[in-house]
């Protein structure tokens, strides 16, 4: 299944900052068909430096982000559902975002674009399912930043989301979160090349974008998963070199990673969504997540791993709680994973079976309704 | 969820009998949902369940149920009063830490309560310990005393009991042998007793 993104155009849109972006662009990809009735429709947030290629082959034969979640069969059944997936707002992947040209000035926006949250993405998302005439949403879906999508997307427009599967989310921004996110953001602002975010005529901080990939990726691992995968092994040599050089596996997986992130994602990029992630409060700083719910009507599937320590299981299980609290409807599990965060991506299998039957099930009643 | 089936336990049997049709149900130890998923489409029940065992959970969830993995005990708080029509609490009694408490829960979430447990009167266990003067071992308390998840022993008389003494009203009273209904000795020839209480 080759899929082309696409791109919608607004010509304006109120950042929760206070400023208005003029114009927005956003690019999207769609697969599966919008019945007559128009309520098969699910929205996919994707996670942090992620894209709207979610599923399917691209035309450069690249295979989406959750291509072994959504397609033909699959847990999001493109044969029966009608899937969107957007690069989100502040993004580097078609989305405006500090990278775009700022048409005032005919230059890259950098430091210049507006500071934006979750709430700003949803409600760009939102421009973008009214544009293609959906009035309900089945499902908003997603893992991680994806899943603060889909938490935010049932709180704000609760009207129009029948069901929500937030996976290995929080529902705000824990200290350890933000002090990983801040650790990246340093890497990035320390390096010569960044240059205040004014570097898109010369040369991009690479090696400071490429540093703060490498925390990232610990921290989507799980000690055991980096037991397996590396252990103590040493990289194309038999003995330490001395040196400073690549020894172990895990370094020369982490410089891969690193350097090959550079090359796809635009550091200024990483510093908004990162903030946008750090303002992530569904409370908005009351603490009071029961209030936040309180006219939310939405039936939830909330799914944590359980060797998540980047978005650990307690913070899933707030959630549920609230949500008995309110008498709402919510299912829960915590799936068994040595995989960390990473699990929504890779350790599919479990999460397919909730996904189909709570999907199932959400349709039937909602056909029923 | 439509292919759900009652080829269960007689105990499920006498729950689905009870429960009205369209009410709020709450299933404590909800297993893999097989009860739940009934009610769901034959009472058309708003069905909520909870189980510890991660794989049940999966498989809940699976069939379309609203479960959630968590410790009965633990869920329960989260309620608010009356949230529920039933709450069912079947065959985990005498598993449960804090019984009474759980009772009590149970009576505070829901406006009725639906309690089966298998009855340690019944003669084959009184027999059992009579004659081996060890921890009984039958079909209906299959377990070595070591490894059993039964951590209290009640017979019917008992239940009754402790109702009667915490002002529990019971409503109706079903006793089982297999799956035909007792009426005469239930406490020594019930295998099975499901309490309607509230």
């Amino acid at each position: 299944m080759v899929v082309e993104t696409q791109t919608a155009r607004f010509d304006s849109i109120p950042l929760d900052c206070g400023v208005t972006l003029t114009p927005v662009e956003i690019a999207y990809e769609t697969y599966g068909k919008l019945n007559a009735a128009g309520s098969n429709a699910i929205l996919i947030g994707h996670a942090f430096t992620g894209d709207a290629h979610a599923a399917g082959v691209s035309h450069e034969g690249k295979p989406g982000w959750w291509d072994n979640m959504i397609g033909p069969g699959k847990a999001f059944d493109t044969d029966r559902y009608f899937i969107i997936c957007s690069n989100v707002l502040g993004g580097c992947q078609g989305t405006s975002g500090p990278g775009c040209v700022n048409p005032a000035t005919g230059k890259a926006y950098a430091l210049s674009f507006p500071v934006i949250t979750i709430r700003d993405m949803v409600r760009l998302q939102k421009m973008l399912v009214d544009s293609l005439g959906i009035k309900r949403l089945l499902c908003a879906a997603g893992g991680s930043m994806g899943g603060m999508q889909a938490l935010e997307w049932a709180v704000s427009y609760p009207e129009i989301v029948l069901s929500a599967i937030p996976i290995a989310t929080t529902w705000r921004h824990s200290a350890q979160q933000i002090a990983f996110n801040e650790v990246g953001r340093q890497a990035i602002m320390a390096d010569p090349d960044w240059s205040e975010g004014d570097y898109y005529e010369t040369k991009p901080p690479a090696r400071g974008l490429s540093v703060a990939r490498m925390v990232g990726h610990i921290t989507y691992m799980s000690d055991e998963s980096m037991r397996e995968k590396f252990g103590r092994r040493l990289r194309e040599k038999e003995k330490f070199g001395f040196d400073f050089g690549v020894d172990f596996e895990v370094e020369s997986y982490l410089r891969y990673r690193g350097n090959q992130f550079v090359s796809r994602f635009d550091a200024n990029s990483y510093l908004y969504i990162t903030k946008a992630e750090d303002y992530f409060d569904l409370t908005n700083g009351t603490g009071r997540l029961v209030d936040a719910f309180k006219s939310v009507d939405t039936r939830f599937l909330v799914i944590s791993f359980t060797s998540d320590w980047l978005y650990p299981s307690y913070q899933s299980q707030e959630i549920v709680r609230v949500l008995r609290r309110i008498n709402g409807d919510v299912a829960y599990c915590d799936l068994q994973s040595n995989y960390g965060h990473d699990a929504f991506l890779v350790d599919v299998a479990e999460q397919t079976e909730l996904v189909r039957g709570f999907l199932d099930s959400t349709a039937r009643a909602a056909e029923a309704a | 969820m439509s292919t759900a089936t009652l080829e269960m336990r007689p105990d499920f049997k006498i729950v689905a009998e009870i429960v009205q049709p369209g009410t709020r149900v709450l299933d404590l130890g909800c297993g893999e949902g097989l009860l739940l998923a009934w009610l769901a489409t034959n009472k058309k029940v708003l069905a909520r369940g909870v189980e510890i065992e991660a794989q049940n959970v999966r498989k809940a969830i699976a069939r379309g149920v609203s479960a959630y993995q968590g410790d009965i005990d633990e869920g329960l708080a989260d309620y608010p009063d009356k949230a529920f029509d039933y709450v069912i609490l079947s065959q985990t009694l005498q598993e449960t830490r804090a019984p009474l408490q759980v009772l009590t829960e149970m009576l505070r979430v829901g406006r009725k309560a639906i309690i089966s447990f298998p009855n340690f009167g019944h003669w084959t266990v009184r027999a059992a310990m009579l004659f081996s003067g060890q921890a009984p071992k039958t079909d209906l308390f299959p377990y070595d005393w070591y490894n059993s998840p039964n951590i209290h022993f009640l017979s019917i008389n008992d239940f009754e009991d402790l109702c009667r003494k915490n002002g529990f009203p019971i409503e109706r009273r079903y006793f089982l042998s297999g799956s035909k209904k007792v009426n005469w000795l239930p406490n020594l020839r019930a295998q099975t007793a499901v309490f309607l209480v509230g």
